[in-house]
């Protein structure tokens, strides 16, 4: 093995190594993805938020426009609260309305935005107003058995 | 002592200065069981000594003590006037590039051709140009009469060449002192009447000392200057040649004529033989 | 008498324990010694280079094919699981999250313990017992700045991009499993999959844990090799040593940077 050979296959063997990382970040992971760009804080409130984490994608119209940052509990008023940070690219008008949804019936849980007609727009640090809370499944059961029982003792 | 005829002085420190010497030296590697007992040895420039001692009675531990690579328990190991146990780091390894070991069987880089071999110590200590290296090589090769080898790796070697690639490989330096462990061992006659002429040839042309730590008796009373019989860790005789020759110690004897039995036993410590064997059993 | 085993027994136990517990505080100070050696072995670039290629080239063949076949398998497993239900579309998902986090840098670190690391000890351990190791010593050549460092480097370096090609040819076993074989649609099984896995924190993390596995891995290597008794047997069971020792100290790692990089997930 003489020594050009040896640097040959040492240079492919780090060009390639170093390009499966590559690889592995643009195309398997999503390394082009929002991490630092500039944005702004909005908050909103909820009775229940279900399954939302951290770092849960906030999405209008099915885009990425930011995420979840912080979730606390109100302590005087037992809402949840959650800081959205949404990129500065993306602007909400006063009477969006934040919604946790689901992904898909296994699927991760979201915050989506459906924004209003309003001519004023959200600034940092501003509460959105509007929210509607997450779908808990056991209410909704209950309550379709509840609905069930009560049509038909109706009959 | 008679004096062999006294070679060139080429070291450049004081001539009267000894290459070696060990005063009450000590080694064990625990307090308890102890290899060396208090050594007293003083070998002179430009002589080839050998120390002879049967298997395992701590010849190969001199040479490591004189080398730097264990530390005596007590006693003083001085090599050209420095204290070899007190060196630090950088100034041992100052004095290891004045000295040369030949190893038993040569320790030859497995993984480099002879031509690397013998360079190794040039291309790591020196900034000499390519072509000064390699006329270097070829002179230490030449020396030891194996200039077409260059190219070979060790693996393809014969067990003498191979002693004999190592022996240039360890005077690369041109070093001062020479250390040799077992040079002889498993040679063919040939090669052992080679391999000690290089010893006293290279000795007396490069005007250096060398120390031969070996068993083989009659290589080394034909071309050393003075000899060291050790057993159980103690020097227990030394001499010229001719004095060993006419040596009536027991243990110099039984050595030199090669008796089975005398001062070191044929027989291993065990119990009585008729304790051990069933028909004389109780 | 059995006061007189269990004593015994116990001192045996006992001087074994403060045996090990030696060996580990040993072996820490050569961890130190060697590192304090990498000047060295980058000084002389061409020895560490000589290293990568003893190390990482010659584990790509191993590597790259069990990737390919562990990314099969993760691919039909998974799909056997997820379209029970419904979440065949996920097979991605699954397939890429399992090997970045997991398995890319774990089995990658087992193979390359098996195959560089039984290596690099036999060769160590080997000039030991021919006294290489004693003859560069002698010439005021350190074998750690030359033999130990470079070797210790060429495997650190190769670990991480080991670990990335297992990875990468496991995603593309599951891709060939599951939408050449099985018919799921690609821009579903890729979509799905850049969705999910992050490059802060599963890619990075994963690239953290080959890193690790690769100190480990040849740390215990070189030093099973320098500290083996220089016989044919002494060779032969330090490199048992090494295999069996670090192929459990990547199992124990990877469970616990696991449970500190992962810990947020679920919460």
């Amino acid at each position: 093995m003489n020594r050009t050979a040896m640097d040959l296959w040492v240079g492919i063997f780090v060009a390639i190594g170093l390009a499966a990382i590559v690889f592995l970040a643009l195309k398997v992971g999503n390394l082009t993805s929002l991490n630092t760009v500039p944005s702004y804080r909005l908050e909103a409130r909820f009775d229940n938020i279900g399954g939302l984490k951290m770092r849960a994608p906030v999405k209008a119209a099915g885009v990425v426009v930011g995420r979840v940052d912080g979730i606390r509990l109100d302590a005087k008023t037992y809402e949840a609260v959650v800081a959205l940070k949404i990129d500065n690219g993306y602007q909400f008008t006063k009477d969006t309305i934040a919604s946790i949804l689901t992904s898909g019936l296994l699927g991760e849980v979201y915050i989506g935005l459906d924004a209003g007609g309003d001519t004023v727009m959200l600034a940092d640090g501003a509460t959105i107003g509007k929210t509607q809370s997450a779908v808990v499944l056991e209410k909704l059961i209950g309550q379709f058995l509840f609905d069930k029982a009560g049509s038909g003792a109706a009959k | 002592m008679t004096d062999a005829a006294s070679p060139p002085a080429a070291a450049p420190a004081s001539p009267t200065e000894n290459a070696v010497e060990m005063t009450g030296v000590s080694y064990g590697y625990d307090a308890s069981r102890l290899v060396l007992r208090g050594i007293d040895m003083t070998i002179s420039r430009g002589k080839v000594v050998a120390i002879m001692g049967g298997s395992g009675c701590g010849k190969t531990t001199i040479l490591r003590l004189i080398g730097g690579q264990l530390r005596p328990q007590a006693g003083r190991v001085l090599v050209a006037g420095q204290s070899v146990p007190d060196l630090d780091r950088d100034a041992l390894f100052a004095l290891r590039r004045k000295i040369g070991m030949l190893f038993q069987f040569g320790a030859l880089f497995t993984d480099m051709t002879v031509f690397e071999n013998i360079a190794f110590a040039l291309r790591e200590h020196t900034n000499l140009p390519n072509e000064l290296v390699r006329d270097l090589v070829l002179m230490k090769l030449n020396a030891v009469g194996l200039r077409g080898t260059a190219e070979l790796r060790p693996a393809e070697l014969s067990g003498g060449m191979a002693r004999r690639i190592a022996l240039a490989r360890a005077i690369a330096l041109d070093p001062m002192l020479m250390l040799y462990d077992e040079p002889f061992a498993g040679l063919d006659p040939i090669s052992l009447g080679v391999v000690g002429q290089l010893i006293r040839e290279l000795n007396d042309a490069l005007g250096i000392t060398s120390v031969v730590v070996t068993h083989d008796v009659y290589e080394s009373l034909k071309i050393v200057d003075y000899l060291y019989f050790v057993s159980e860790g103690r020097i227990i005789a030394q001499g010229t040649p001719e004095q060993v020759k006419a040596s009536q110690d027991p243990f110099v004897r039984q050595f030199v004529d090669g008796a089975p039995d005398g001062p070191v036993p044929f027989h291993y410590p065990a119990r009585p033989y008729s304790d051990e064997l069933a028909a004389y059993a109780s | 008498m059995p006061a007189d085993t269990i004593a015994s027994g116990l001192r045996r136990i006992g001087a074994g324990a403060i045996k090990a517990v030696t060996r580990v505080g040993f072996s820490a100070r050569f961890f130190m010694v060697v590192l304090s050696r990498t000047p060295d072995a980058f000084r002389r670039g061409r020895l560490t280079m000589r290293e990568i290629y003893f190390a990482g080239v010659l584990s790509l063949v191993i590597i790259m094919v069990s990737g390919l076949f562990v990314g099969m398998v993760l691919g039909l497993q998974g799909y056997d699981s997820l379209n029970k239900y419904g979440a065949g579309d996920s097979l991605g998902v699954f397939v890429g999250l399992s090997l970045v986090r997991e398995l890319g840098p774990v089995v990658a670190g087992l193979l390359f313990a098996s195959r560089a690391g039984s290596a690099i000890t036999a060769e160590i351990g080997l000039m030991k017992t021919t006294e290489q190791l004693s003859a560069m010593e002698m010439m005021a050549v350190d074998p750690l700045a030359r033999i130990v460092a470079p070797r210790f480097w060429g495997g650190v370096i190769s670990m991480p991009l080991l670990a990335a090609l297992f990875s990468v040819m496991g995603v593309f076993g599951a891709y060939l499993v599951g939408v050449r074989l099985i018919g799921l649609d690609s821009g579903a099984f890729w979509g799905n999959m850049r969705a999910a896995i992050e490059f802060w924190p599963d890619i990075t993390n994963g690239i953290i844990k080959s890193v690790v596995f690769g100190v480990a891995v040849s740390l215990i290597a070189v030093f099973e090799g320098y500290d083996a008794k220089p016989t044919a047997e002494g060779v032969s069971s330090a490199t048992t040593r090494t295999v069996v020792g670090a192929s459990l100290a990547i199992l124990a790692l990877d469970f616990i940077l696991t449970v500190f990089m992962f810990r947020g997930i679920g919460g």
